[in-house]
Order: C-alpha cells, then structure tokens, then sequence
C-alpha cells in the first residue's frame, strides 16, 4: 500500500518545529506501524534526509517506550494498542496519516516525535513504592491475598508509563498514570503501611508538573493497557481521607 | 588460535557444596555501615539486575550513580519476560526442593555450567519470591489467598511464581521503585539516556567508565571504586531476535577489549515459541510465553506439504510429535530440544503457514477441558498479542510458532563473586555467563538477575572493596580518563566521516542473516568457518561504505547504532570462533558433526567439559583461549533424557 505521512520535525527541544510532508510506497500491511517508520528512515538516509527521531524498544507493547499521535489518537486508532502493535492493515492503501509527538508543557519535545516524560518518574519517586529494604522480607506466604484484590491491584500494575493518558487529557493531567501506581498498592496488604502518606506525596508531586483532573476519560480511552478511569475515584477519595488519616496518625 | 592452559580461579568455597554460599559470605570481609558511604560504585543498565543491585547498594549505604540508555529505568527488557520467576518453594507439595532446583537446572543447562553458582542461585531463589511479594508485586493467587504456581519447561515440579503473562514486567517494576526510593533518599544518583561506550582502566583495575549523553551528545568521564556491567545480552547480533530493538553488547564488549574475558560467547538460546517472521521488512520476532507449552499442545500435518487449514486436518492426521518422540516431559520439554525437534518438522517440509515457516500451538483439547474462560484467564494477554500481530484468533485457529533467538547464556566470565578478570569490574545478570551452561531453563532469567542484584553482588562486592578504604576513586581529570574520551569521540567521528551508501540497518539485517544462517540452530564445521569469512568481509564493508547523517553533538539514533552494530560484528565473529573450537553438541549449542542417531545433542564431556573464556589480543585476531574445567561432583554426568 501506499501512503502521505504528515510528520513533526524538530530539531531540539529550543528549535522549532514543523510538519513536513513523506510518501511512504509498498507498505507491506502486515508490517507494523513502527516497521513503516524504519522503512521511510531507510529511505530517507539514502537520500540524505534525516531520519525521523522516534521512541521504541521492545516493540511487543509492554516497555511504555514508543508512543506517537496517529491521526490524533494517542498510540493510533485501534483501542487498547500501544503504537509498536498497531499494524498498517488498519489503513487503507492512499491513507493520509498525521504523525506528531504527544503533545504536553510538562513533557517537552526533544527531538522529531520523541518527548521528555522524566517527571513520571519523579511521581514515582515521590512514594510510588513500599519501603522494604533488600532481606527484610517475611515469607511471601505469610499474608494471604484475596485473589480478587490481587487481580483488581494487577489492572493497575499493568500501566506502562507510555504518557499517552497525559497527551490524551485536554488538561494534560498525569490522573491515571498517578492513580495506577496508587491502586497497585492501595490494593494490597503490603501498601497499607504507607497508604496515605503514599497519595499525599504523589499527588502533590503530580501536581507540580501536570495539569488537573476535570474528568473528560479521555486518558481512559487512549490507555493502551485499557486501565480503567475508576482508579482516578479511588485515589481522589484515598486523597481526601488522607487528609483526615495523617492529622491522627495514631487512628490509621 | 592460542590456547593457554593457565587456570582460571572461579575462587569457589571449598567444602559442600550446601554450605558453600553461607561459608563465603562468613569468609568476606564486612564493609562497616560508617564506611559504606566512602565507596563509589558506578551500575551500568537499570533492568532487573542492575536496578535491584543499584536499589540494594544503596539501601546499605554506598553511593551509587546508575546509567540506562533508556528515558527511565523502567524500560529495560526485562519488563518483555512474560511467563514467570523459578524459586525451590515447594508450595504446591510436589517434591520441590533447592536440591532439585539447582539439579533441574545443572542438567537442563547441559553440564556446562558451575554447580557452586547454581546451588547458590537456588538458594537464594525463594528470598527473591519473598522479597517481591513484600514490594507489592501482584503475584498470581488461589482462591484461600496464597501464592500460584505453574510448570515451566525442563522440570516436573510447579515451581513458577507469575504475575499474568507480565511477570517480568512486575518484578522490574518492583526493583524500578526500590531504586526510585534510594534516588529520592539521594543513596543513587540516576542519569537516564545515557550510554556507556567505554571502561575505563588503570593499571589493570576498572576505575571508572565514559558516558555518552544521548541527548546532547556530550561525552562525560565517571569515576568509582567499582563497576558493574548488568548490560543484558547480545541476542540482536542476529538483527532479527525477540530483545527489544536497543538491546547491544556494546558494554561487555568494551569491557572485553579493556581485558575481561568473555565466556562462551556461541551459547545462545534459540527459543521454541516465537511467532514466526511475516516479511522482509520485519524488525523483530516477539516471543509467546513458554508457559503456553503447560496447555498447548505442538503438532505439526503427518504428511509433508500438506496444505487444508488446520482445522480442517482430522486428529488423526496430525503428529504431536513431542508427546511423542519425549513421552515424559511432552510438551514441556527444555527449550533447546523444542527449537530443534521444530527445526527438524519444518526440514521435513511439513511446516505450517504462508511461508511454511512454523508449527502448531494449539488450543482446541485444553479450551475443550477447562473452558474458553479458564484459558482466557490464564493467557489472554498472550492471546491478544498474538492476534494483534497475525490478525489470527488464537482460540480458534492454532497458533503458528518457531524457533527465534532470545536469549544468550555467553557473557562475561566471572568468577563466584561475580567479578570479571578486570579486578574491580563486575558483570550481573544476563550480561555474565555464570548460572545457565549451554541452555536457559525457563523462568530462571528473572531469577539470576534478581539473585544478582538483590542477594550476591551486595554480599561479594565487599571483598574487594575493603582494600580501598579511604582511597579516593582515579581522579576524572586523569590521563586514563581523558584518553578514553579521546578514543571515544574519535571512534564517533569516523562513524560519520565514512559517508558511504548502505544504512546501519542495512548492515545489521545482513550480519544477521550469515548469523541465523550458520551460527543459529544448527552448526556445522564448514558453515561456522564460511560464517567467519563472510562476517569479515562485511565488517569491511561496514567501515567502508556506512552512512550515517547528522551530527554527533544532538540526539541521533543511527549514530547510536552504528556504534553497537559495530560491536556486533566483532562479536559475531568471536560467536563463530568460539562455536567452531567447541567439538561438541551441548544445549543451544548444537553441531550437525556431534549428534546421536535420533538427532540429540552428543557432548563430549573428556575433552569439553570446560568453560571457554577468550581473551582480547588487539585486533589482529584470533583471541587467546582460556579454559575454566568444569568439576561435577553433585550432579552425574549423563545423557540429557526427556522422554
């Protein structure tokens, strides 16, 4: 198939950009969308353009690496996809894509379509974490999870930390990926501990680099990891008695 | 080539080997917590090992500074392990023990690996379980609350710890968060795109590495009293592999040429389950969990070239040819023997699919037993995967499957401390070669790095470490550093001055190709001396007519490649070399001269039992070769039999 790809070039993250227009011919529509990108970069070397700069790793959805705006949609048009398993079978021979970084002040550009997602991290760092050092640990046994709560704290541990709740959001609010990493330990024994001194500290941090929650789900719709919105209730609630919960430490 | 005879000192405790492990961590000497804090230690690679080994050292005390090429720790590929954690448990009842552990995984690594270490690993497997459960990793449960286990490959004991089909994704994320806490606490200094392109050496010691920022291109020496490589493995020297497309030996390659030996660098695994490759344009081959082979069941026509769509072929027509051929173990036999019985269906002609380029994985009895829920349960994400690539619904149609390189046993001779032969360099994880011989067991990857990181490298590190209180690490003005910088930038330049016509990748994909084609499966005197010829010639090549644009002063991707592609041909030859000097068949190393009459593996254990460990003469090849004698006093040499 052939196809017209409208992407972002930008040189630095000081520079600036533009859409510049590439055909890309004899896209095979069982390769992936990644795959169609290497093949333009082919050509574009030989012809003595700059490839297009790009994130990707592991290309089976899982590493968070890749992500880019595909026609508007984070990640591409199939639900529940991050870009690297969207395949060109989903387009039609003559398709006009648009391909651009997400699009975030808190994640700025640094080159081509590749962002600087690094305050996610500092999110983390905040408290995303149970504070057990290395041998300290009792037999993995000794707590008995209910497997319930082990699978709903499993929905949440499957975000991928692709940002693309966070270019989804007409706000450019971090809400699902903070409240993933809540739930994930919120939701078992082991977090309990630190619970609310835990979403005090990753909110507030949140709240530093990113915009706020006014409750449009688009993040939920971009997730590529179909995590759900309901995880942004839980933590505002935990949010909210914490503020309770911390000024009686004793009553927890 | 040269052989020396000189042997190596794997520095292994003396005494039995149950006690081994307890001894030597009796015998190091104890750095004191007040002086923890006087040690640089520098971590390159932030994937399990490394974040696990970074997240603990800090957690003692030492200061810290970790490097990943990738945006965030989090990356790493550790996170693509789908099926699950190994650990001697025994939870199920079943006849498990750390005993049986370390003899499953001796045999299943084909008795060429060091039984002290893989005792030691056993040992500490279930601290791993134990330790992850408390970080909050979700582990798959029963109903009354405790821990599930599934089978693995290689053993007839449940001994898996598993989270979905995204186990390793939640045991990086557990080592991710305790080395984001030591960097909160400010025990870690952490640099993200960041690449590490040389060891840095002085008067035989490591003492510090050079650091290309892959954002503005800036090169940076970083000094430290030790450093530790846990770099993951080479498997992208085949171009087409189920690594994540930035996986490189670029760091334990470095490291071999500053004089760290490099082990058995033609062990590779060939992994049984992968979907097979569509078309040319193909960047890499993603793997299907090999849990699926607990349910699943491989079969391929009984007639050759026999073309109705699978459903339409009646049960009687189909050979299951590992239930077959291994009655025992069936399905679940190790990977090494998988990938070849695959191999030898589609020589057959009796492959599956367009390109005729796989086998079956099929569904149909266990969805008929236990439900399309139970199933889904179980594998939906695999499945999902799975469909998204072939556009093909796995619960009705088989799956296709074949054989793609994953893995690499080869790395960075180290010694029971985990210290290459550059004293005060160490290599964790998949980058050493210590705990899997000639064949991976699957499940024991995520095990190793852990058992790494979290519980050996902090308890070894301290032996060496002692003689150097209160010496400053090798100032960074120095002229070992300021040399390697030189070395470095130049070697960039000349990536860029070649202007030629061929891309990185164009290169890459034919390396790939002379490796899959005579250094892959299937190994052959003729193939493997051709092989070298050929790797030589486009090596040349590639120095001669490389293209790659742009500067070195920004981001830029083909330069960044260009720099492990290079690596790669070396190290593709040393593969060769290696593979060719090993008269053998052993696990993924599998020589068409060295096989017994139904087609397994014929090792020869008088004259081969040895680990190969090459040593870097400049680069007028060949390399010096030293052999580690392998001793097996615990587990007997025998035929591997899985039937």
């Amino acid at each position: 198939m052939d196809l017209s790809l409208k992407v972002w070039r930008q040189a630095g993250s000081d520079e600036r950009g533009e859409f510049k227009t590439y055909d890309a011919k004899n896209v095979s529509p069982e390769s992936s969308f990644l795959e169609m990108l290497d093949q333009v970069n082919e050509h574009l070397n030989a012809i003595g353009e700059e490839p297009i700069a790009f994130d990707d790793d592991c290309r089976e959805g899982i590493c968070g690496m890749c992500g880019v705006m595909v026609n508007g949609h984070p990640h591409g048009p199939q639900q529940g996809t991050a870009t690297c398993q969207l395949h060109m079978r989903k387009f039609a021979d003559g398709d006009s894509i648009t391909i651009e970084p997400w699009r975030a002040s808190s994640m700025p550009v640094v080159r081509d379509l590749i962002v600087d997602r690094s305050p996610l991290d500092r999110i983390i760092e905040a408290g995303g974490y149970v504070s057990v050092n290395t041998g300290a640990a009792p037999d993995a046994n000794i707590i008995a999870i209910p497997k319930e709560a082990a699978e709903a704290s499993m929905d949440a541990a499957a975000c991928i930390g692709c940002a693309a709740c966070v270019a989804a959001c007409p706000n450019s609010a971090a809400n699902l990926f903070t409240a993933a990493k809540i739930n994930h330990l919120s939701l078992l024994p082991q977090g309990q501990p630190e619970r609310w001194s835990r979403v005090v500290a990753m909110v507030e941090t949140m709240e530093q680099y990113f915009g706020s929650c006014t409750n449009f789900g688009e993040c939920e719709a971009a997730c590529p990891k179909n995590i759900s919105i309901d995880f942004i209730a839980m933590m505002n609630r935990d949010y909210i008695k914490a503020q309770f919960k911390n000024l009686v430490k004793t009553a927890q | 080539m040269t052989e020396n005879t000189f042997t190596l000192d794997a520095r292994i405790p003396d005494g039995p080997i149950q006690d081994h492990w307890d001894k030597h961590k009796f015998d190091t000497k104890l750095v004191n917590p007040a002086n923890k804090r006087k040690y640089k230690v520098i971590i390159i690679g932030t994937g399990l090992a490394g974040a696990s080994a970074a997240a603990t050292l800090g957690e003692l005390g030492y200061e810290v500074e970790a490097f990943t090429y990738h945006d965030s720790a989090r990356r790493a590929h550790s996170i693509a392990a789908q099926g699950g954690i190994n650990a001697a448990k025994n939870y199920p009842n079943d006849g498990d023990s750390i005993y049986r552990l370390f003899y499953d995984t001796v045999k299943g690594g084909d008795y060429r690996s060091r039984e002290s270490n893989v005792y030691r690993l056993a040992q500490v497997s279930n601290e791993i379980i134990d330790q992850a459960a408390a970080q909050g990793v979700p582990f798959a449960r029963e109903y009354g609350g405790l821990l599930d286990n599934r089978s693995f490959g290689g053993a007839q004991v449940s001994r898996t710890f598993y989270a979905r089909g995204q186990t390793g994704q939640q045991l990086l994320l557990g080592a991710y968060q305790a080395l984001a806490r030591q960097i909160e606490l400010g025990t870690v200094t952490f640099h993200n795109r960041a690449e590490m392109l040389d060891v840095v050496t002085k008067e035989g010691r490591a003492v510090g590495v050079i650091i290309r920022d892959l954002v503005t291109g800036e090169v940076t020496p970083h000094s430290a009293h030790v450093v530790m490589l846990a770099t993951g493995g080479y498997s992208n020297v085949y171009f087409l592999s189920t690594n994540a497309m930035a996986c490189n030996g670029t760091a334990a390659w470095r490291a071999h040429r500053k004089g760290a030996f490099f082990a058995n660098p033609s062990f590779t695994q060939i992994h049984p389950t992968c979907i097979p490759a569509s078309d040319e344009h193909q960047s890499k081959l993603t793997l299907m969990s090999e849990s699926l082979r607990n349910d699943g069941r491989i079969w391929v026509p009984l007639k050759d070239g026999d073309d109705r769509a699978p459903n339409d072929i009646p049960e009687d027509e189909r050979d299951y040819y590992l239930e077959r051929q291994y009655p025992a173990f069936g399905n679940l036999v190790p990977r090494d023997v998988a990938s070849r019985a695959a191999m030898r269906m589609i020589d057959e002609n009796r492959g599956v699919g367009p390109l005729k380029n796989g086998v079956y994985l099929d569904f149909r009895s266990a969805i008929g037993r236990l439900g399309k829920t139970k199933i889904e349960e179980r594998y939906g994400n695999l499945f999902e995967m799975y469909e998204r690539i072939t556009d093909e619904d796995p619960y009705t149609v088989p799956m296709r499957i074949y054989p793609a390189p994953h893995y690499t046993m080869g790395g960075l001779w180290v010694d029971y401390n985990l210290m290459t032969t550059v004293p005060g360099l160490y290599a964790l994880g998949e980058a050493n070669f210590s705990d899997h011989g000639a064949n991976r067991l699957g499940a024991s990857a995520l095990m190793q790095g852990l058992a790494d990181g979290y519980f050996v490298i902090p308890y070894t590190v301290g032996e060496y470490l002692a003689d150097w209180l209160n010496i400053e690490p090798v100032s960074t003005t120095d002229t070992v550093f300021t040399e390697a910088i030189e070395e470095v930038n130049q070697r960039t330049e000349q990536f860029l001055s070649i202007k030629g016509n061929r891309s990185v990748d164009d290169f890459h994909r034919e390396l790939g190709k002379i490796m899959i084609e005579h250094v892959g499966l299937a190994r052959n005197r003729e193939g493997l001396q051709q092989a070298i010829q050929k790797i030589k010639a486009v090596h040349e090549e590639f120095w001669n007519d490389l293209k790659v644009l742009g500067t070195s002063d920004s981001l830029n991707q083909s330069l960044e490649r260009a720099g492990r592609v290079a690596d790669f041909f070396e190290i593709a030859e040393l593969m060769a070399i290696d593979a060719l000097n090993r008269e053998e068949s052993c696990g993924g190393h599998f020589r068409l001269e060295h096989q017994t009459e139904d087609g397994e593996a014929r090792r020869d254990d008088e004259n081969f039992a040895y680990v190969a460990a090459w040593e870097w003469k400049g680069e007028n090849w060949p390399q010096t070769l030293h052999k580690e004698q392998l001793e097996f006093e615990y587990v007997a040499l025998s035929q591997r039999s899985y039937k």
